[in-house]
């Protein structure tokens, strides 16, 4: 009898913390999602689905998913980008290797608020060093247009470094031979890019998009340091539409079920790339 | 046979052996200068990613030093002219920076020995043991991994207000004293760990916690230092949660603690980042010294497929 219990106080611990800080929460905040609460967050009032359709329907909560969706794809996009340019950089052994493969992933390091915080004075239309390099006058977090996209770039640049590291992980995988034979039959170092070494790539081109994907729609820090949402709720991503109608406006219920959204919309975004992975990634 | 044919072949080649080796040096002196092009210009192109990449942090570092007459300019200051130390000293003078960085290393280091200490017992019985529903509770480890912390943070939010903890360490600690990313980085070393080892420990008499503290982790330091690298740099840099649940100087971490100050007047800017540079510091630091127990962690078949 002992011993048939011995092995699950390995996973008390473990599964203690979830069971108090993951499971019960998440299925708590299922739960809420179907009432009206009141400023303590109790449940008070039962209405169903009723909360969703609000949100579905609201033009502010339409505005966030359009919003969340431009920021993400930006910063996957751009991120990704990042990575890669630098991971092909220090994909061959020259002076200093060492030096730029640290610098390239440092950003994985840094917090998001701290980045935010510099991000801030760079990007001051009266002092920061943006405008001063480019000659410009553009009041880049006030503005519009232009709001979300700096965001989205403080937030590819933080995922950066990370991204490097896979994609350098991916490019020492490739058997080097393959490029041998490639240069002998006479290929440009830009076909050797587009046909070996991203065919080549691909399996964790796919692993970093997925976790890029996850990680751009948590983004938090950034946008409560820089924008709070604004200028005119252009850079209001769900996320930060969650702790402000959570956290300022108390209405938890309402927050609990964008909550819900955004973990639906993760889920679905996973298993359709994985989907995808079987049909087109290589191995 | 084959010998003599060899010889007699070198011997055919024997006429032009110098000729060969004039276009051989030819060849390789065209060869070494194309190499030499390609890594300079290599170098080149590093250097100017590099320079944009670290442009924030060498801008932050540069303003950290800059007296605050010289940020208040139109003209363009990239380094400072009278490099001052003062704003370091007027951070640490008027901002309660030594308790946040205290709170905050007492914070992360607490969640990074609790994740080692959770996820190393909960990778040995996943891997070691034998029992009931093993696949099954693996499986639901692994699929926390899905929930993003915003589906819970609310509902957590509610539940340490109602239990009063708001506003202490244990509040700031622990939720994250577990990962399901870290079981599995464990479970992945452990499955390569040689079996026998454990079982002629177990015929010796050795408890099983005996053999996971003086066998299974000092064997698997390389695991244990990626894992404590990353969790500590994510713990120090951790925001949401504490934005929410720290209501007091006393107990804010770094990250909160300092972005609080960000709406104060424009006069304080330097001071500011002077902060910041010296919240990023440890983490930097942390990232370098770990950085090759990080990579090797991370990618040792982890991340092939």
């Amino acid at each position: 009898m002992e011993k048939k219990a011995f092995p699950y106080c390995y996973l008390i611990p473990s599964f203690l913390v979830f069971c108090v800080f993951l499971f019960y929460p998440f299925f708590k905040t299922v739960y809420l999602s179907l009432y009206k609460t009141n400023n303590m967050g109790e449940a008070k009032i039962f209405v169903g689905l009723g909360n969703y359709i609000d949100l579905l329907t609201s033009s502010s909560f339409q505005n966030s998913l359009k919003v969340t969706i431009i920021f993400v794809v930006i910063v996957v996009f751009a991120s990704m980008f990042l990575g890669l340019v630098t991971a092909v950089l220090c994909n061959k052994n020259f002076p200093a290797i060492r030096f730029f493969s640290t610098a390239y992933a440092m950003p994985m390091a840094i917090a998001s608020s701290s980045a935010a915080m510099i991000f801030n004075i760079m990007l001051n239309p009266s002092v920061g060093i943006v405008n001063k390099l480019l000659n410009l006058n553009v009041n880049w977090l006030n503005d519009t247009n232009t709001a979300l996209f700096c965001v989205a770039f403080l937030t590819a640049w933080l995922n950066s470094g990370i991204n490097f590291l896979y994609f350098s992980a991916g490019l020492g995988n490739i058997d080097e031979t393959i490029y041998e034979r490639a240069s002998i039959d006479g290929a440009s170092s830009v076909q050797q890019f587009f046909f070996l070494t991203l065919p080549n790539l691909s399996p964790i081109l796919f692993y970093t998009l997925v976790v890029n994907i996850i990680q751009a729609f948590q983004s938090f820090g950034q946008i409560k340091i820089l924008t709070e949402g604004g200028p005119t709720e252009s850079t209001n991503v769900i996320v930060y539409s969650i702790y402000r109608d959570a956290f300022f406006n108390y209405k938890f219920g309402d927050a609990a079920a964008q909550s819900i959204i955004l973990f639906i919309i993760i889920m679905i975004v996973t298993l359709i790339m994985f989907k995808i992975e079987k049909k087109g990634v290589k191995y | 046979m084959t010998l003599n044919k060899d010889n007699s072949m070198i011997k055919s080649y024997d006429i032009s052996k110098e000729k060969l080796e004039n276009l051989k040096r030819q060849k390789s002196a065209i060869q070494l200068r194309k190499r030499r092009i390609r890594t300079g210009l290599r170098l080149a192109l590093n250097i100017l990613v590099v320079l944009i990449i670290l442009l924030p942090l060498l801008y932050a570092v540069s303003i950290a030093f800059m007296p605050t007459g010289e940020l208040f300019t139109t003209e363009l200051n990239l380094f400072p002219k009278n490099p001052t130390f003062s704003n370091f000293t007027d951070a640490l003078n008027n901002i309660p920076l030594v308790r946040f960085i205290l709170n905050s290393f007492l914070v992360a280091g607490c969640i990074t020995i609790g994740q080692i200490i959770t996820c190393s017992l909960a990778a040995f019985a996943f891997s070691f043991l034998n029992f009931k529903a093993k696949n099954v509770l693996f499986m639901i480890v692994m699929a926390t991994m899905m929930i993003p912390g915003e589906a819970t943070i609310i509902s957590n939010y509610l539940t340490v207000a109602k239990m009063g903890i708001l506003d202490t360490y244990a509040v700031l600690i622990m939720p994250s004293l577990t990962s399901a990313m870290g079981i599995f980085l464990f479970r992945q070393f452990y499955m390569t760990f040689p079996k026998s080892l454990y079982e002629s420990a177990k015929l010796d008499g050795c408890t099983n916690l005996r053999f996971i503290v003086s066998i299974l982790m000092p064997l698997t330091k390389s695991a244990i230092g990626a894992m404590g690298v990353y969790t500590f740099i994510n713990a120090w840099n951790m925001y949401m949660w504490p934005l929410l649940v720290t209501g007091s100087d006393k107990m804010r971490t770094v990250q909160v603690g300092l972005s609080m100050l960000n709406s104060l007047d424009s006069q304080s800017i330097p001071l500011t980042i002077a902060g910041v540079v010296m919240v990023i510091l440890p983490s930097i630091l942390i990232f370098i010294l770990g950085q090759k127990q990080l990579i090797k962690g991370m990618f040792s078949g982890a991340v092939k497929g």
